[in-house]
């Protein structure tokens, strides 16, 4: 089974997403901000990470930027979920090193696409 | 609604746009034609029969495209589109290598993510396109999804169903909620009404016919009817798209699947050559594709 880890200061969101990653067969693990995730990432890295840009703490571009310096840390798919949703923001966060961009509100036939996108469950899926 | 009006309603249906309803589709009629019939002004399904007997035009025409189903992604279903950059234009490269020109139809289209799928596949071609002339045309019963199509303008659920993050940066300006194709990508296809049921033979020839998830509304002599047709204006080494609930298999034999690669087939009789009629209002080279 596959690792999502859900980065949202919304334990509402992190609760809608969960569901919709569950449905897609992934194992979910929580943090409600930049610094809690990193600290989950420094003992074992998921394959897959949804993350919101502004928490509290550490916000989302920060501890991607974190993520990535560590060993491995290229590996997971970082999916950004936000509602920081302008042409400046999706390209900062590319650069940084994202893979995909949601803006919000999403629902579950954009998260399996986006994760469709980057190879993280197979095209038919994204389908039902 | 009284069985007469419900069979008046399927068979109008049927001869205007092709929909084959199943004798218990009542509830579809009645959810997408009673919103109508009152804003219209008319009491209900009873009186809108009268006036479509009556052939009150503007209302056959209200009635015929609030009766489809305009769904429709960016990149839907993404195999055919990796076939298309993958195996069908570098065909077509090499064999129109000489011409330099590819004709892309486009037979359903909608609100045109299917055919901005293609003009994006195109130029990130890039320079295997250079010089060449590329003719999309998309075409759709419905005017309603055509003045969508042209205006390239989606909103932000939209552009979130099947188009890559890069896609949208590189392809999409945004303008407050709502995503707008670049005009050089709108500006790469013709958008035509045009009802499947009607004779296309004015369209001309093509290299490649994408004519995904709508034949599936269809009964099967219609159906054959179209791939027949199709059949007619497809070169010799083109290619078909079909939706992925849709096949020739057990219907025609004018166009066979090819193996190992799913949803594309190629025309089968190889016909003399039969002089083309070409389109009015050809698009210019792209010079677009120049120098990248
Ligand atoms: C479900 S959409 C498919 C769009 C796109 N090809 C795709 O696969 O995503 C079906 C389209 O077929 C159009 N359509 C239905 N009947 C038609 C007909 N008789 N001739 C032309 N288009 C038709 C509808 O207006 C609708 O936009």
């Amino acid at each position: 089974m596959k690792t999502c880890l859900v980065v949202d200061d919304s334990s509402v969101v992190r609760k809608i997403a969960r569901r919709i990653l569950e449905g897609l067969e992934f194992e979910v693990t929580e943090a409600e901000d930049g610094s809690k995730a990193l600290e989950i990432c420094q003992r074992k890295l998921p394959d897959a990470v949804l993350l919101d840009w502004n928490m509290p703490v550490m916000d989302g571009f920060e501890f991607m930027g974190h993520m990535r310096r560590l060993p491995g840390g290229d590996e997971p798919k970082v999916v950004f979920c936000t509602t920081e949703n302008n042409v400046a923001h999706i390209a900062q966060a590319l650069s940084g090193g994202a893979n995909e961009y949601i803006m919000k509100p999403f629902d579950k036939d954009i998260i399996a696409d986006k994760f469709a996108e980057v190879g993280l469950i197979p095209v038919g899926q994204a389908m039902v | 609604m009284t069985p007469t009006e419900y069979e008046y309603l399927r068979k109008f249906l049927k001869d205007n746009s092709g929909l084959d309803l199943s004798a218990d589709k009542q509830y579809l009629i009645e959810s997408r034609l009673l919103p109508l019939a009152r804003k219209a002004g008319l009491s209900g399904i009873a009186e809108l029969v009268q006036k479509l007997q009556g052939g009150a035009r503007q209302l056959i025409t209200d009635v015929v495209e609030a009766m489809t189903t305009n769904e429709t992604f960016f990149f839907r279903d993404k195999v055919p589109f990796d076939h298309f950059r993958d195996h069908i234009m570098p065909e077509i490269i090499k064999a129109r290598a000489g011409r330099r020109s590819v004709r892309i139809w486009c037979a359903a289209g909608s609100t045109g993510q299917e055919p901005y799928s293609l003009a994006m596949s195109l130029k990130e071609m890039g320079a295997a396109l250079t010089g060449w002339r590329v003719e999309i045309i998309a075409t759709d019963l419905s005017q309603e999804v055509l003045e969508k199509a042209k205006a390239g303008i989606y909103s932000q659920f939209e552009v979130q169903r099947g188009l890559p993050i890069q896609m949208l940066m590189k392809y999409f300006k945004q303008t407050g909620e709502t995503w707008q194709i670049n005009p050089e990508l709108r500006a790469m296809i013709q958008h035509r009404q045009l009802n499947l049921l009607h004779d296309f033979a004015q369209l001309g020839t093509f290299d490649v016919i994408f004519c995904r998830n709508v034949l599936i509304y269809f009964d099967q002599e219609t159906k054959i009817n179209i791939f027949n047709r199709l059949a007619r204006q497809i070169e010799p080494d083109g290619f078909l798209v079909l939706g992925a609930a849709e096949t020739v298999v057990g219907l025609t034999d004018t166009f066979r699947p090819i193996p190992e690669r799913r949803g594309l087939y190629k025309p089968n009789d190889p016909r003399t050559a039969a002089a083309k009629p070409v389109l009015a209002g050809a698009a210019p080279r792209m010079a677009v594709m120049a120098g990248r």
